[in-house]
């Protein structure tokens, strides 16, 4: 793999034999990962497992591999190294016009969501997808603060999720509460469980953290499923009630001496109403999380979160209690997570553990780390091309995963920050004149 | 993950058999725990991070091979050790190729960034991995009839007898001699050598000659190959594999690198026969609704509390 930079034109300084020497490797490794999971399939038939192979997939996937192999590295060849680090600068450089933009076009997009449902193309569908777009964004804001802001990675968010989903469930099943009152409660038991969970293992470094964090996860979903007197385990709990419009019920009949909403507005009754109701509370949900978020930044806790990511010991030698900060990050995210599960639940009616498996805290990872961790725009971006776009793509729901993994890999290969990351510095000292001090 | 053969309530007389038949059980899946736990370790020693997707390895290594011996029924290979023989072989082969191209593709490009970097791409890693296999395999559950069968019978009484079956023995026996052949080999060989150079310091170990990139990516081969036997002796365990294996096996044994002390390797086999035991004797005495639960416990406590594990040195980290 000899880059010859010095040589002029892009044609004479290829190394055709060895290029293709290069593909034919690939192409061999390709066949070697191909033969066995690709070519043969093993399928259930009468009396056993059979066989059924595909060696037409196998001799596809070699050829493309060979031929995407050789095109990449040809490429590589002819781009001088001098371009690549370019790209790297270019990467950065709309990165921060995103960031600059987004102060923008911030108010823009909110005025877009507040104006949605009155659109003439909207309809129920879409609204339906828009708020489980925003329902991601929120988690992805929340989870953001642990993972962008204070880099702690915690692989279990959908425990806090899970925590708010089922404290508000039972809390509305069992108490008759409203909707306004569960909501703080399940936020603050969602917290408190960030504080437990989060006291003995804050002290761990980063990759321990991130598995102890998912065995964590795991412990939670499996004791929801097994405590059947307490949570109904894998039957679920269901019957959760509706939110109510300070009072009012979004129902078509209403009992004697009560009003709901349509009623007391005098409007006909629309199953609308309450879809855009639940549209309109998690927008409203979401946005609080991002000015609570802006705004803590800014704040003494916000920037030690953000300087122990960078440096925890240099934040120790300052004075930095690492374990209290990153509690205050960790609790505040889960308390977020937490807001978001009971949406969850009011939206649904019904929750059961199967939606708070492993896989739903990658994909809100996904999210953080795609948008390019510590960047709220980057989640709100993410969330709408993995969420939305899978929504609109539901024929190929099999490969949405699939899709999702791969992403995260190259993503993380191309940038290992995060597609949009880009860090304003948060104190900047008199500008030095441009070109710098030689 | 399921029991072993002989899971009854205890009693009052067998109190002492019941016990025994545990321990056996608990051996055979602590090792196939090790086997997994040394990938986990090695590949934590030389460069310093968690390779999430050290499971669906083992994972797709169980699939091979199935696929194997599958073939090998049709033609007509039924010699039982033979058949072991080439299944193992062949797997270890094939899914070694997955393991250097997961290093080559999704880890060698992030060496040097920032330390959650290779964290991130190793789950994604892992999820593309799992649904690879679902797309390609399908999300049934595979199940495979038994190759060895029968047993011996060690004890008895009214009743309870105590097996040990000849799956166990060719699995314990297999773990034995390839943990020695692999000790022998990063004792004596250059290889080994050269891996215990990039372990205590990869920058000096370069200036020395030591092709650094080339020693990282055959660890990450003898690992996956060292998985892709747990997965076969997990297939003929138990019978039964499907594409999701591979989280919880390999969340126990990374739990068994942890508990040994991760980077060792006496340690990860150590880590994996005791998980494989409290697994057991946990299932076996409590509850085995909450058996996941203490595997997860364990990690969780052995970090709290003596986070360099059993046999590990104390990592000191410097500015």
């Amino acid at each position: 793999m000899a880059v010859e930079a010095d040589k002029p034109g892009w044609a004479a300084n290829v190394d055709l034999p060895a290029l293709l020497k290069e593909a034919g490797l690939a192409a061999l490794v390709m066949f070697g990962l191909a033969i066995s999971i690709i070519g043969i399939r093993t399928v259930t038939i009468t009396g056993g497992l059979g066989l059924e192979y595909r060696w037409d997939w196998v001799a596809f996937s070699v050829a493309v591999v060979f031929a995407g192999r050789f095109l990449l590295a040809l490429r590589r060849e002819t781009r001088s190294p001098a371009k690549r680090a370019e790209r790297e600068v270019v990467m950065d450089r709309i990165g921060a016009s995103v960031q600059k933009a987004a102060k923008v076009a911030g108010p823009l997009f909110i005025v877009i969501a507040i104006a949605l449902p009155w659109m003439p193309f909207s309809n129920r569908y879409i609204v339906d997808i828009a708020t489980l777009v925003l329902m991601y964004i929120m988690l992805g804001w929340g989870l953001n603060i642990v993972v962008g802001l204070a880099g702690l990675l915690d692989l279990g968010y959908v425990a806090f999720y899970a925590v708010g989903a089922y404290s508000y469930a039972l809390i509305a099943v069992h108490f008759d509460l409203s909707f306004w009152i569960c909501l703080p409660l399940a936020g603050l038991f969602a917290a408190t469980f960030g504080v437990i969970l989060g006291f003995p293992v804050l002290r761990l470094r980063g990759d321990y953290l991130a598995i102890v964090t998912l065995g964590f996860g795991e412990i939670i979903r499996v004791v929801l499923l097994n405590w059947y007197e307490f949570t109904r385990g894998p039957d679920g709990i269901s019957g959760i009630p509706r939110p109510s419009f300070f009072g009012l019920p979004f129902s078509r009949r209403v009992q004697e001496g009560e009003q709901s909403f349509h009623t007391f507005f005098g409007l006909d009754f629309s199953s609308m109403h309450r879809i855009m109701f639940l549209y309109y509370l998690i927008l409203v949900l979401a946005l609080i999380t991002n000015f609570f978020t802006l705004r803590i930044r800014k704040l003494p806790v916000g920037r030690a979160w953000e300087a122990l990511r960078e440096d925890e010991i240099a934040c120790r030698s300052l004075g930095i209690n690492p374990t209290n900060t990153k509690l205050t990050a960790f609790a505040i995210g889960a308390m977020f997570g937490g807001f978001a599960g009971s949406f969850f639940a009011t939206r649904q009616g019904f929750i059961s553990p199967e939606s708070f498996t492993f896989v739903e805290s990658a994909v809100i990872l996904a999210i953080v780390v795609l948008g390019g961790m510590g960047s709220q725009i980057g989640v709100v971006i993410a969330a709408v091309l993995l969420i939305g776009g899978t929504e609109l793509f539901r024929e190929l729901e099999q490969f949405r995963m699939l899709a999702f993994g791969g992403a995260m890999v190259l993503i993380m290969v191309w940038r290992p920050r995060g597609l949009l990351s880009h860090r304003d510095p948060t104190l900047r000292l008199n500008d030095t004149p441009k070109g710098g001090t030689s | 993950m399921k029991q072993g053969p002989g899971r009854t309530a205890p009693r009052q007389t067998g109190y002492m058999e019941y016990f025994l038949q545990q321990l056996i059980n608990g051996v055979t899946l602590g090792a196939i725990y090790g086997l997994i736990a040394i990938g986990y370790t090695m590949v934590y020693g030389i460069i310093g991070m968690i390779n999430f997707a050290h499971g669906d390895i083992f994972m797709i290594g169980a699939f091979i091979g199935l696929i194997t011996f599958l073939i090998l029924g049709l033609a007509g290979i039924t010699w039982v050790p033979l058949a072991l023989l080439i299944v193992l072989v062949v797997a270890m082969l094939l899914t070694s190729v997955y393991g250097w191209t997961v290093e080559r593709l999704a880890y060698r490009p992030l060496r040097g960034s920032h330390r959650l970097a290779p964290l991130i791409s190793a789950i994604g890693m892992s999820i593309f991995l799992q649904n690879y296999v679902q797309l390609l395999q399908g999300a049934r559950v595979r199940p495979m009839p038994p190759v060895v069968q029968g047993g011996v019978t060690l004890m008895e009484t009214d009743g309870f007898a105590v097996q040990l079956s000849y799956v166990q023995i060719m699995i314990v026996v297999t773990t034995v001699a390839l943990m020695t052949i692999f000790a022998l080999i990063i004792a004596r060989t250059s290889l080994g050598r050269a891996q215990r150079a990039c372990e205590q310091d990869r920058t000096m170990a370069a200036l020395l000659g030591i092709n650094v990139d080339r020693t990282i990516s055959l660890t990450f081969v003898t690992g996956a190959g060292l998985a892709a036997v747990a997965g076969i002796l997990f297939l003929v365990y138990y019978g039964v594999i499907d594409f999701y294996i591979g989280f919880l096996a390999g969340i126990k044994a990374f739990t068994a690198a942890v508990l040994g002390g991760i980077g060792s390797l006496p340690g990860a086999m150590l880590g994996g026969l005791l998980i494989g035991l409290i697994e057991t004797f946990w299932s076996a005495y409590f509850t085995i609704e909450y058996k996941d639960v203490a595997a997860f416990s364990i990690l969780v406590l052995v970090l709290i509390f003596r986070p360099t594990g059993l046999l590990g040195r104390p990592e000191v980290e410097k500015v």
